[in-house]
């Protein structure tokens, strides 16, 4: 617990910051400096990449005695906390929301992979975009996504996990966008709506992991102090906290007082928060986004679409496992084995190299929400398998970049053939570790892959339930399918006669700073696992990775003692089982291999069958595995055509109603402008114009008394005298 | 006597003179309708002035009328030339020119 | 009626009038009321005959038998000085100047209007007499003695012409009046003097 010392949480908080850095200056220098400043932020990833791996050697690997690896900033002292909303840590009867950094085993494992994984890929772009024309503009956004990732890692509370999940949902959206701001990029227009669709579907996982939040965040606190005001809790007044470690305790205390039953809204928040997984980490239904980013360039999505950002979604879940019920884990498997194997169906019908690897993707996402679903060792399976995952898929993208740069800029696998001997590092690397991913042993793939199986096969012969039993099945021939998928695509691209030959003859390997990170990442690829293990190959426990990810060692509070987690949901797995069903992992993984590969042999490599015969057999079943099973037509029917229409319903609205209603009122005005206008110029003008009109009748009839004639004044003159004198007299 | 019937004299003369300014179209009997005016006035004059305290200032009043009379009488006469120049008639309704 | 008709009917009237009051004049009063009958009588239809009468020049000599007739009455007021004034200048001069523009104007003949005098006497008539009513009623503010207490009546010239001079009394206005009369002759002249554009252009040298 906390071997940490400021130093080195300083060198922690280096790890965001450089890149962060590097991106400011990038964005408004970056033009000007000689090579666009890559060399700029490769120095500064090369210097990230070298903090994460000398903390993770030296202090998660170095680590030793009973107590768990778990190190939290904002609990040091002199430890780097920020401080939202007041100075000192807490002011009394308000919250204040404090952050900092925790450095626990999974946060140095993802650490360090990110680091490294960013690094090559940083370095691979500098070869595979050179020439581009906002080539600098695309190193700025690549090093602020690391920034991101690498915030998401190190963050202790949940709230800041969510904003660097934002960051990055944003982030992938402008790189996957990068052509749609290039005017001369023939793929222009697929570009934007790749980079849009990816970010709005992302978007519906974030609202959900939004909601997730949120309800954690009001209704822990209060139903553990009316937990604490019944008694059945001992403790003191808690106040409403983002960090996870509170939620973990609170949680924690909550179940236990209802003797390991949820409580129902927990279940529904654990469901919103893994919706923000499903968003992320493209499971089913989200998926949609994934294969439409590979309109991004490659190093893109090799970075995002390997490594970080999908790996986001499962460290998420990772971190929030323990507030799950056991019905949401339910459905966390479901959909996971589900994924895995809907998406690796599809991946054996598509032609696009990039593509292929896209649902492989999705496919090995769906394994690993599946893994960390069934709980217990399945955890560690499942963040294992992201490790490998990260390092194997990283290094297959950017081989299939390499060779799509090789064949200047074609991607479909119809048109390649026999580039073996044309890019023999690319092929080598690719190579490697396609047989990572099919789970071959002693690559490190095999490792994770069988591990997850193995979870699977425990967790069913524990509890047979519905979820586990549908993995059971499903994995299984998603493991055989991937094989299958990843060996057609080595077949059709390396092997056989070219069917293209213009692009045969034009095929070329790529310069060294592309096929140096082909060798890093391969080369991790196939030794990633060993690494990770101490010990026997073959076995399964008692390696460091799985004391460093263990769940007890994860989830122990930092108020001191150990947090008895047995009653949440974690399955007590007995020696005899663990052993039982490591054995039939094992079995099932080479066999599925076997099988995979052999099929892929048969139909590709040795072309003994046809592949349009057997197209053609299935039929209809083929075009709807082809077609993605319509999910993109389903989706842009209902929610897009539905969203649509409530926008053109409001706008209708807007322009009539409202828009009619400021008319009216201007239209009311003006009546009331010209009503007043005609009183003011017959009323009242009338009024005057009558006075001034009398005025002058009554002087024209007046006037005809002055006739000029002396002897009728005399004559007025004298009436009037009489007048006045017969008044006088008679009054 | 009685003062009154001298009043009553002096009174039917000066309605007489009113009636010959106002009812005879030529100029100069306007002249004249004032003379008879002017005598009316006279008359009163004196006749109080008799039956009264006795003094002089009745009849001195008088005098001064006849006076002023007589200078009125000729720059009336020059007026009325000078009418009739201008406007070549007799007739006082035709020298109408400040009617409006 | 014709004009013989109605002249011969006015004359008549008037002479009719005239001895009318003059007897009754006498048998009230006595010889001053026959006296004063006769000139009042005298001076109403002298007026009466200036409206009357047709002819200008005719109406003008009417007048001088107003203005005799009022010299009459001043006479019997005990005015000597007055009336030989009033005669001096009235008839001698006053009526003179009628006559003078009488002469300057052409003549106009018939130029009345019978209504129009009769309607006029009416009103103007009707409006005095209520007038004449009020004064009536009024005398008694007149500061007018009975009959018995009247002072008698001496020549007029020595008081008249000692109050015109004496400094006391009428100094000033006779002085005024003199040159009043003075500046009207002046102006008469000047009102009636004859313009340049009156001549003729060959008298015009």
């Amino acid at each position: 617990m906390n071997t940490l010392t400021p130093n080195d949480y300083l060198l922690l908080l280096a790890v965001p910051l450089i890149p962060l850095l590097g991106y400011v200056v990038q964005i408004f220098f970056g033009r000007n400096l000689p090579r666009k400043g890559d060399w700029m932020l490769l120095g500064g990833m090369f210097i990230v990449m070298c903090i994460t791996v000398y903390m993770f050697f030296v202090h998660a690997m170095g680590h030793v005695g009973p107590a768990p690896f778990w190190n939290e900033s904002a609990m040091t002292a002199d430890g780097p906390v920020f401080r939202w909303l007041y100075n000192t840590s807490d002011v009394p009867g308000d919250q204040n929301l404090i952050a900092g950094i925790l450095y626990d085993g999974l946060a140095a494992a993802m650490l360090m992979v990110v680091g490294v994984v960013s690094f090559l890929v940083h370095l691979f772009s500098s070869g595979y975009m050179a020439g581009d024309r906002r080539y600098h503009i695309f190193f700025a956004n690549i090093s602020l996504f690391t920034f991101a990732m690498l915030g998401l890692i190190l963050s202790d509370n949940i709230l800041f996990l969510f904003v660097f999940w934002e960051l990055m949902g944003f982030m992938s959206y402008l790189l996957i966008g990068h052509f749609a701001q290039d005017p001369d990029s023939p793929r222009i227009k697929h570009a934007a709506a790749a980079c849009k669709k990816a970010f709005l579907t992302t978007r519906v996982g974030d609202t959900c992991l939004f909601f997730g939040m949120a309800m954690f965040y009001f209704l822990l606190p209060r139903e553990y102090n009316d937990l604490l005001a019944q008694g059945a809790i001992e403790g003191e007044r808690v106040i409403s906290s983002f960090r996870f470690v509170d939620l973990w305790t609170m949680g924690g205390q909550i179940v236990e007082a209802n003797n390991g039953e949820y409580p129902f809204w927990m279940s529904v928040a654990g469901l919103f928060t893994f919706g923000g997984t499903v968003g992320k980490s493209a499971q089913f239904p989200l998926h949609i986004w994934l294969p439409d980013a590979m309109e991004g360039p490659t190093p893109v999505s090799a970075m995002i679409h390997a490594a970080t950002m999908v790996a986001a979604g499962v460290s998420l879940l990772g971190r929030m496992f323990p507030m799950m019920s056991p019905e949401v884990l339910q459905i966390v498997i479901a959909v996971g084995a589900f994924t895995a194997l809907f998406a690796a169906t599809i991946g054996c019908t598509v032609n696009d190299i990039k593509g292929v690897l896209a649902y492989s993707t999705i496919s090995q996402l769906g394994f690993m929400v599946a893994a960390i679903g069934t709980g217990g060792l399945g955890i560690v399976a499942g963040l294992f398998h992201m490790v490998t995952h990260a390092f194997f898929k990283a290094c297959l993208f950017l081989s299939a970049g390499s060779v799509i740069h090789g064949c200047h800029h074609e991607q479909d696998m119809q048109k390649m053939g026999g580039l073996r001997k044309k890019m023999p590092i690319t092929f080598m690397c690719m190579l490697i570790c396609t047989l990572a991913i099919a789970g071959m042993p002693l690559f490190a793939g095999y490792y994770s892959k069988d591990r997850i199986i193995a979870s699977v096969i425990d967790s069913t012969l524990t509890q047979w339930r519905g979820a586990n039993v549908f993995a059971l099945v499903a994995l299984p021939l998603a493991a055989m399918l991937t094989t299958f998928y990843m060996f057609r695509l080595i077949f059709l691209t390396f092997f056989g006669e070219p069917r293209d030959q213009h692009i045969h003859d034009h095929a070329h390997e790529s310069p060294i700073p592309m096929t140096a990170a082909l060798i890093g990442l391969a080369f991790l690829g196939m030794f990633g696992g060993h690494f990770w293990l101490a010990g026997d190959p073959l076995s399964n426990n008692g390696t460091w990775f799985t004391n460093l990810v263990q769940w007890q060692t994860m989830y122990v509070t930092s108020r001191g003692g150990s947090l008895d987690l047995t009653s949440m949901n974690m399955i007590a797995v007995t020696e005899h089982t663990a052993h039982t069903g490591h054995v039939w992992a094992v079995g099932v993984s080479l066999s599925v291999l076997a099988l995979g590969f052999f099929a892929a042999l048969w139909v590709y490599g040795l072309k003994k069958l046809d592949p349009a015969r057997i197209t053609s057999k299935l039929g209809l079943v083929y075009e709807a595995v082809r077609d993605k099973y319509y999910v993109d037509e389903a989706v842009n029917g209902s929610v897009i055509r539905g969203t649509m229409g409530l926008a053109k319903g409001q706008k209708w609205i807007d322009e009539n109603i409202i828009d009619g209603t400021v008319l009216g009122v201007g239209r009311l005005g003006r009546g009331l402008g010209t009503l007043c206008a005609w009183i003011d110029k017959n009323i009242v003008d009338g009024a005057v114009n009558w006075v001034g009109n009398t005025t002058q009748a009554l002087g024209s009839v007046a006037r005809l008394l002055q006739t000029g004639r002396i002897q009728q004044y005399v004559s007025f003159a004298v009436g009037g005298a009489l007048l006045l004198a017969a008044f006088h007299i008679l009054t | 006597m009685g003062v009154e019937a001298y009043m009553g004299v002096a009174g039917v003369l000066f309605v007489l003179g009113v009636v010959c300014i106002i009812s005879r179209r030529n100029i100069l009997y306007v002249l004249m309708g004032i003379e008879m005016i002017l005598n009316a006035a006279n008359i009163n004059f004196v006749a109080i002035n008799r039956f009264g305290n006795g003094g002089l200032e009745g009849r001195m009043f008088a005098i001064f009328v006849i006076i002023l009379a007589a200078a009125e009488a000729a720059i009336a006469l020059a007026i009325v030339l000078n009418v009739f120049h201008l406007f070549q008639s007799i007739r006082p309704s035709d020298a109408d020119m400040l009617r409006d | 009626m014709s004009i013989l008709h109605q002249q011969r009917a006015f004359y008549g009237l008037l002479t009719l009038a005239i001895l009318t009051s003059v007897g009754y004049g006498l048998v009230s009063h006595g010889a001053e009321g026959m006296a004063f009958g006769f000139f009042s009588s005298f001076t109403i239809a002298g007026s009466l005959m200036c409206i009357w009468e047709r002819s200008v020049v005719r109406s003008a000599f009417s007048l001088m038998a107003t203005f005799m007739g009022v010299a009459g009455l001043f006479l019997l007021l005990g005015s000597d000085f007055l009336a030989m004034a009033q005669i001096l200048i009235y008839v001698g001069g006053i009526l003179a100047l009628i006559l003078f523009g009488v002469m300057l104007t052409p003549p106009d003949l018939g130029e009345r209007s019978l209504p129009r005098i009769g309607g006029t006497l009416v009103f103007v008539l009707g409006g005095a007499s209520l007038v004449w009513k009020h004064v009536m009623d009024a005398t008694e503010s007149l500061a007018v003695l009975p009959v018995e207490e009247l002072t008698p009546m001496t020549s007029q010239d020595q008081s008249v012409g000692l109050a015109f001079l004496h400094p006391e009394q009428y100094v000033v206005a006779f002085e005024l009046a003199a040159f009043l009369l003075t500046v009207a002759l002046v102006a008469a002249v000047y009102i009636a003097r004859r313009r340049t554009a009156d001549f003729e252009p060959e008298e015009a040298a």
